[in-house]
């Protein structure tokens, strides 16, 4: 099949950016996205210009490296599916695809699709985990956990990190992301000491970083190739109220004398 | 140089035991006076940064990813083995030891295994302690399922995403330690080589991958947990990025590198469909409990829709050769006859490669609703990926390079032969002798992450007075001006020919000579091969834009560049090992059903080579391995 892209080129983080036009000839409706911008790269280089840059590793949907809008759309038009599982078959030959990266305020573009998400990272680092020092934990049996609440935990524990929900996000807001880790160690026992001072933590975080708020648009939850749901939120904003209607003063870990 | 393996004295229970009582211990106030420079954040990196950094030391985590969140042990699906026996079913710390040793094919290292085997029940207790959702029964207690080439049922996970959580475990572990000021964390950052000072190892150069800046980073002790190196062959189940630069680069500074020939080849990957492809995608080995491996017996049959050929023109090798562990047989038997069947022309699929893995019986037995409950992702997985519908039709396979034994030699502190130089997880040679089993991967990451090496650090530093080094140190600018000129020589080529393409072709010389099958006229024939195409390489690459800026062809170039290298080792490694182990298989060397067949008598070493300078030949070490408690047999899986 062939195709004509149109994608989003930026040098640098203060650069200015356009969107450039580029044929993709003789694509297979087997190639993933990803190979149908490798085939075009090879081409970019072969004749001496610069190949489009974009996130990738892993490229079977777990890493959460690679994310561009493609139409408008984050991750592309198939459903519960990362970039790189998109494949060229779900487009009709002809198409005219155009490429850009995530777009949102705390996600600064590094270069064309290569955006910095490493403000996701300091969310986690506020409160995402639990406090189990390696050597600390007893028998893990010692612990049971409802299947029902490992399963909703591991539901939310599905997410990737890729920054989708961001990006889709009229708000730019990362309450799926956050939310999605409140959930994962709020529902579980071992998570429960520290489960108000997470959520208080994580959402000033998030504030901080400069995300938007929720208004509950839902488009994450479209977005999200893992299929986290919105439920999440509900769950951390009920967690953010009650750590806020109980907030004590916090006394150094361990205490003091 | 001398290969000291410093295996403690005593019985085989007692040595880690004895040996953690006997080390040296730092108070811990001094500790904070250490620096430990931690290479890769997988679950063996990111597990050994929040360890140390717990423990007080100072750490500095790097990798090459966006964030430590992306490592590649996220992609590992089935799960991993502890040996708690919870299930009842006769497992026990010695079994898993003894299964490991067996699985090995007797090419690994007897103390090491037991320990990793006693520290397996340890690993589990922490990551549950974590929130690591692992799969649970109704009654809340942990799940277990078997895995390949297992009788008991050890094997814990979380769904088909074990690795994702047991990862994203650590690294929220290193986040808590990166918040609390432990551990500074240096993304987007990649290790080009490794300072050796007075004989240690005492930093490294990394190149910034958004600024291309080189920088210096000097501390007291270096553990590289870089992963392992099955992208030599292109086409992987590895993350495109997985490489081997930092393992090469240490190897040419003095670490040995063991085993180098012993590579993994996973039975289970969805094969190839066409020369664009940029990857091969794996579906866990857990498929292998219910689903029934199957080629038709007439060539003639193969082109047919596989529901119109009747059940008596089916052969299920692996159930036929194997009874006794029929489809559950260890990844490089299935491997093997994966590819024999497909060289007697009846393999299925594009190029007649590829075997159907059939769940039709299954779903029978239990229930369209219980597969999917067990299998939901793969299968979609699957569907997305080929367009075909496994409910339906039975799903084609076929073995891809995925895991690598091989790597830097080490002591049983883990620490290589350069003094200060530490090896973790799939980086080192490690325990898995000459093939690994199913669900150990994950096991020995997070058991020389979390528990050996935040410990065996210590003695090094207690036991050695290390001095001051500055940056200024004529060995410190020399090391960084080699990697400038590097990357300047890599960008100063401007040839023809794109990074891809070489590493492309690099790829099918190895699968094609050191692969599945190997034979001393094919590895010699690869030795020509090889050397020449790194020699056009370096004439006629082309590496477009600067070093000062995101470069993604440039990083490529100087990975394929160290594979180019490493490629070679393997080659000369695999000649050299004229017997069949494991997954390394010389087609001189088979017994007559054509399995590995063994030279005890004069292979029963480690082979550990040791850089012998610019256009010179390594030199080889031999470690010799005792069996004290599994007498070496022929592995008998039928």
């Amino acid at each position: 099949m062939n195709l004509t892209l149109h994608v989003w080129r930026q040098a640098g983080p203060e650069a200015a950016g356009k969107l450039e036009r580029y044929e993709a000839r003789d694509i297979s409706p087997d190639m993933s996205f990803l190979e149908m911008l490798d085939v075009v790269n090879e081409g970019l280089v072969e004749s001496g210009q610069a190949p489009i840059a974009f996130d990738h590793d892993c490229r079977e949907g777990i890493c959460g490296s690679c994310g561009m809008m493609i139409d408008g759309v984050a991750h592309g038009p198939m459903p519960g599916a990362a970039t790189c599982q998109l494949h060229m078959r779900s487009f009709a030959d002809g198409a005219t695809i155009y490429v850009e990266p995530w777009r949102a305020r705390a996600f600064p573009v590094i270069k064309d699709l290569v955006v910095n998400r490493g403000a996701l990272d300091r969310i986690i680092a506020t409160g995402g985990f639990i406090t189990a020092p390696t050597g600390s934990a007893q028998d893990a049996n010692n612990i049971p956990v409802a299947k029902q609440n490992a399963d909703d935990a591991m539901d939310a524990a599905a997410c990737i990190g890729c920054g989708a929900c961001v990006a889709a996000c009229p708000n730019g807001s990362a309450s799926l992301f956050t939310a999605a880790k409140i959930s994962h160690l709020g529902l579980l026992p071992q998570g429960q000491p520290e489960r108000y001072r997470r959520a208080a933590r994580m959402v000033a975080q998030m504030d901080a970083e400069g995300f938007g708020h929720c208004t509950l648009f839902g488009e994450c939850q479209e977005a999200c190739p893992k299929g986290i749901s919105i439920d999440t939120i509900a769950r951390m904003n009920r967690d953010y109220i009650a750590a806020t209607l109980d907030a004590r003063d916090e006394k150094v870990a361990g205490g003091t004398g | 140089m001398e290969l000291r393996s410093r295996i403690p004295s005593g019985p085989i229970e007692k040595k880690w035991e004895k040996h953690c009582f006997e080390m040296k211990l730092v108070n811990p106030a001094n500790k904070r006076k250490y620096t430990v420079i931690v290479v890769g954040s997988g679950l063996a990196g990111a597990s050994a940064a929040a360890s140390m950094s717990e423990l007080g030391y100072n750490v500095k985590c790097f990798c090459f990813q966006d964030s430590p969140r992306r490592a590649h042990s996220i992609a590992a699906q089935g799960g991993i083995n502890a040996a708690k026996n919870y299930q009842n079913d006769g497992d026990s710390v010695y079994r898993l030891f003894y299964d490991t040793v067996k699985g090995g094919d007797f090419r690994s290292r007897e103390a090491n295994v037991y320990r990793l085997a006693e520290v397996s029940v340890n690993i589990i207790d922490q990551c549950v302690a974590q929130g690591v959702p692992f799969a649970r029964e109704y009654g809340g207690l942990l799940a277990n399922r078997s895995f390949g080439g297992a009788q008991v049922s050890r094997t814990f996970y979380a769904r088909g995403q074990t690795g994702q959580q047991l990862l994203l475990g650590a690294y929220q572990a290193l986040e808590k330690e990166v918040s609390r000021g432990g551990v500074t964390m240096f993304p987007r950052t990649e290790m080009l080589d490794v300072v050796v000072v007075n004989g240690r190892a005492r930093g490294i150069v990394t190149r910034d991958m958004v600024s291309g800046a080189i920088e210096t980073h000097l501390g007291d002790a270096v553990v590289l947990g870089t992963g392992g190196y099955a992208n030599v062959f292109f086409l992987s189940t590895n993350a495109k990025g997985s490489n081997c630069t930092a393992i090469w680069r240490a190897y040419r500074r003095g670490a040995a590198f063991a085993n180098p020939c012993f590579t993994q080849i996973h039975p289970t990957c969805i094969p190839q469909s066409g020369e664009h492809q940029s990857k091969l995608t794996l579906m866990s080995e857990s498929l292998r409990n219910d689903g029934r491996v199957w080629v038709p017996k007439r060539r003639e049959d193969c082109d047919k829709p596989p529901s119109s050929i009747p059940e008596q023109d089916r052969d299920y090798y692996l159930e036929r050769k194997y009874p006794s562990f029929g489809n559950l047989s260890p990844r490089d038997i299935a491997s093997r006859a994966a590819k024999e069947v497909c060289d007697e022309g009846r393999g299925v699929g594009p190029g007649g490669r590829g075997v159907y893995l059939d769940f039709s019986d299954a779903i029978k037995r239990l229930g369209a609703a219980r597969i999917a409950e067990r299998y939901g992702n793969l299968f979609e997985m699957y569907q997305r990926i080929t367009n075909e519908n496994p409910y339906e039709v039975p799903m084609r396979i076929y073995p891809a390079p995925h895991y690598t034994m091989g790597g830097l030699w080490v002591d049983y502190n883990l620490m290589s032969t350069i003094p200060g130089l530490h090896v973790i997880g799939e980086a080192n040679f490690s325990d898995h002798g000459a093939n690994r089993l199913g669900a150990s991967a994950l096991m020995q990451g997070l058991s020389d992450g979390y528990f050996i090496v935040p410990l065996t650090i210590g003695d090094y530093f207690g036991s050695n007075r290390l001095e001051p080094v500055m940056a200024d140190h004529p060995d410190v600018r020399a090391t960084e001006a080699a990697v400038r000129e590097r990357t300047e020589r890599l960008l100063a080529v401007n040839g023809d020919r794109t990074v891809t393409s070489f590493h492309r072709e690099l790829g099918r010389i190895m699968w094609e000579y050191c692969g599945m099958a190997r034979s001393a006229e094919g590895l010699t024939h690869a030795l020509e091969l090889i050397p020449r195409l790194r020699d056009e390489f370096w004439r006629r690459v082309r590496v477009p834009g600067t070093g000062q800026e995101l470069n993604q062809s440039l990083e490529h170039a100087g990975r394929v560049a160290d594979f180019f290298e490493l490629a070679e080792l393997m080659c000369i490694d695999a000649l050299h090992r004229d017997e069949s182990c494991g997954g390394h298989f010389r087609v001189e060397h088979q017994t007559p059903d054509g399995e590995a067949l063994r030279h005890d008598d004069r292979f029963a070493y480690v082979a550990a080579w040791q850089y012998g300078g610019e256009g010179e030949p390594p030199v080889l070490h031999k470690e010799p391995l005792l069996f004290e408690n599994v007498a070496p047999s022929q592995r008998s899986y039928k």
